[in-house]
């Protein structure tokens, strides 16, 4: 059901819809609030606070952003309240997504890639793959896990990831491009088996 | 090889990224595309740029305990019944 079903049963009190909204959200909240509070504890407070904010705000809620957009944006000013975390400050060097051995002197592949698509479709590697993409996303150092996080898997946009993170956009875009290549890296080395090229 | 090509693999795969974010400017845009359609390797590393973002998209939401819903499903009919002046459902 979408969110803005759901939104409407939940002003008429139905806590099963209710239970659904939070099944789909809550941990995407936890996730974004721990970008700027320090423990896992104080992210679930500015997660309960949030729904209570939904339910107090929710009557006004005029859908001129989608909900996601609106919940997500009501949890990164709280958390930010809570917060004690900078991130703004980040440098961001350039960015060089493979690593300079691949390449001859020339700046040409030594040897060439291997394209993910065919080997992703393999039903029998899928299910490890996506093991181990959620690892390289949960191993990456902020703020490039946030940001991949909410670009890439929460399918919001760059603009809408940088004012959730105020981070620039140029700063959000070279730091997920940096978060992506090194999950590329890691999904080589899942579905080649090995490095066969170092 | 063509010698056309003014930008190296080393230097292409640099630009995958925002090119697919639509944010390159327009000469290293086309300086990419140029390199794109005679490269077979900086060919495949853009399928694997594409794949690694459609996979992401597919990871989800870790799970939730069923005992952090149920505590704010707590919260939500608490807050319901003293906002509205009767019981949920
Ligand atoms: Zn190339």
């Amino acid at each position: 059901m979408e969110d803005e079903a759901l939104l409407e049963r939940i002003l008429g009190g139905d806590h099963d819809a209710f239970r659904d909204l939070v099944e789909r959200y809550q941990m995407s909240l936890v996730r974004l609030a721990r970008y700027y509070v320090k423990s896992e504890a104080s992210a679930e407070d500015v997660a309960q606070d949030t729904w209570i904010a939904v339910m107090q705000g929710l009557e006004r809620f005029e859908g001129r952003s989608s909900f996601k957009t609106w919940l997500f944006r009501i949890a990164a000013n709280r958390a930010r309240k809570t917060g004690t975390r900078e991130y703004r400050v980040v440098t961001v060097d350039p960015v060089d997504p493979v690593s300079s051995a691949r390449f001859n002197e020339g700046g040409m592949w030594n040897e060439a890639p291997v394209p993910f698509t065919e080997l992703i479709n393999d039903k029998l590697a899928n299910a490890g793959v996506l093991e181990a993409c959620r690892n390289a996303i949960r191993d990456l150092p902020e703020p490039q896990q946030s940001v991949v996080t909410l670009r890439d898997v929460e399918g919001l946009s760059t603009r809408e990831v940088s004012d959730l993170l105020e981070l620039s956009e140029a700063n959000t875009r070279v730091l997920l491009h940096r978060g992506r290549a090194k999950i590329r890296e890691t999904l080589e080395e899942t579905l080649t088996g090995g490095r066969s090229w170092q | 090889m063509a010698m056309t090509r003014d930008i190296t693999c080393h230097q292409a795969v640099a630009l995958v990224s925002d090119y697919l974010e639509g944010a390159l400017a327009r000469r290293d845009r086309r300086r990419l595309e140029r390199h794109l359609a005679d490269c077979g390797a900086c060919s495949a590393y853009l399928d694997q740029m594409r794949a690694t973002i459609a996979l992401s998209g597919s990871v989800g939401p870790e799970d939730l305990s069923n005992e952090a819903v149920a505590r704010l499903v707590d919260v939500f009919e608490k807050y319901h019944r003293e906002n509205s002046g009767e019981s949920p459902n």
